[in-house]
C-alpha cells in the first residue's frame, strides 16, 4: 500500500517513500524537464539581457503531450479550428508567453528533484517533508506529469472506469497506467492537504 | 478586434514603463478594447485533471470561496466549459497564461453573449 500526503501542522505536508518510489518519482520528472526542454539560458559570452527579450515560437508544439501542456490561448468555443484572426492571436500570445511558462514548469519539476534529492537515502525509504510553497511546485508539477502521461496513453473521459485500468499484466502499457494512477492519488492526497 | 501587429518584443516587458506599440503605417492605428466589451476566460474539461485539483487552483488564484470554486468545477466538467473570470483582454490574458501554468486548459475570448 503506497504512502499519500498528510498534512504537516503549521503547513506542508509529508509523504513516506520507500527507495523505489522515490526513485520512480525522480525519473519521472526528470524525463517531464527533457520533454518541456531547456530555458532560454543566454549563450554564453551573449549579453544576459537579451534573453529577456527573446521571442517563444508562434506555432504550438507537434508533440501532443507539449500541445498539451502549452495550449493556444485563443480559440472559439465549440469550433473545431480557429479562425485566422484567433490563430494569429493565440501566435502573437505564445510568443510573448511559452517561454516564461516553460521556465516555469521547469521550476516546478525541479523543485520536485531537489525535494527528492534532499532526502538521506536509507534503507527501506524515508519521510519527505514539503513547505507550503513546495506543495503548490509538487501539485503543478505532479499535473503536469499526469497530463503527459494521460496523453500518451490517450485517456479519454470515455475510458472512467474502462479497460485502460483493467488491462493484463502483459500490456506493455500497463507500467504507465499504474504510475499514472499512483502520481493521481498523490495529487489528490495532497490538495486535500492544501484545502481547509 | 485586431491589435496592430508588433513590431519589436519589449512591449510585454515588464520593465517596459508602458506598452509601446508602433503601428508599421498611418492605416494601422492602435485599436483601444472598447472597455464595455470584457473578454472572458474560459477553463475547458479534461479528462485528466482531478475534480479536487480545478477547485483548488480557482480557490488559490481567484481567491473564490469554496462553494464558487466547486461551482465553477462542477460547470466544467458537466458542461465542457465554464466562465471563471472576466475583465480586459490584458487582464484575461495573464488569468490565462495562470491556468497554463496550474496546467488547466483555458482560453480566453470576447464576451459577445
Amino acid at each position: 500500500m503506497p504512502g499519500h500526503f498528510e498534512p504537516i501542522p503549521g503547513g506542508g505536508a509529508a509523504l513516506a517513500l520507500d527507495e523505489v518510489e522515490i526513485s520512480i518519482l525522480r525519473s519521472l520528472a526528470v524525463q517531464l524537464l527533457e520533454l518541456i526542454g531547456p530555458g532560454d539560458e543566454p549563450v554564453e559570452g551573449e549579453d544576459p539581457l537579451a534573453a529577456l527579450f527573446a521571442q517563444g515560437p508562434s506555432e504550438p508544439p507537434s508533440d501532443p503531450a507539449l500541445a498539451r501542456l502549452f495550449p493556444d490561448a485563443y480559440a472559439t468555443p465549440g469550433a473545431k479550428d480557429p479562425d485566422d484572426e484567433l490563430r494569429e492571436a493565440s501566435a502573437e500570445f505564445r510568443r510573448f508567453t511559452e517561454n516564461d511558462l516553460r521556465a516555469h514548469k521547469r521550476d516546478d519539476a525541479v523543485a520536485v528533484v531537489r525535494a527528492l534529492d534532499s532526502l538521506a537515502a536509507g534503507a527501506g525509504g524515508a519521510v519527505l517533508k514539503l513547505t507550503a510553497d513546495d506543495c503548490v511546485h509538487w501539485l503543478r508539477a505532479l499535473n503536469d506529469l499526469r497530463l503527459t502521461i494521460g496523453t500518451r496513453l490517450e485517456v479519454s473521459d470515455e475510458d472512467e472506469g474502462g479497460a485502460l485500468y483493467r488491462l493484463p499484466d502483459s500490456d506493455p502499457r500497463k507500467p504507465m497506467v499504474m504510475a499514472y494512477l499512483w502520481l493521481g492519488m498523490l495529487q489528490e492526497t495532497l490538495v486535500e492537504t492544501l484545502l481547509p | 478586434m485586431r491589435r496592430a501587429p508588433v513590431s519589436g518584443s519589449m512591449d510585454r516587458v515588464s520593465v517596459a514603463p508602458t506598452e509601446i506599440e508602433r503601428p508599421e503605417s498611418a492605416e494601422e492605428t492602435f485599436v483601444v478594447p472598447e472597455p464595455d466589451v470584457p473578454w472572458v476566460t474560459l477553463v475547458h474539461n479534461d479528462p485528466v485533471n482531478l475534480m479536487s485539483y480545478v477547485t483548488y487552483v480557482f480557490q488559490a488564484y481567484f481567491g473564490y470561496s469554496k462553494d464558487k470554486a466547486r461551482k465553477l468545477m462542477l460547470d466544467v466538467h458537466h458542461k465542457g466549459r465554464a466562465v471563471v473570470s472576466s475583465g480586459s483582454r490584458e487582464e484575461m490574458e495573464r488569468d490565462v497564461q495562470a491556468m497554463h501554468g496550474y496546467g488547466l486548459w483555458a482560453t480566453l475570448s470576447q464576451d459577445r453573449t
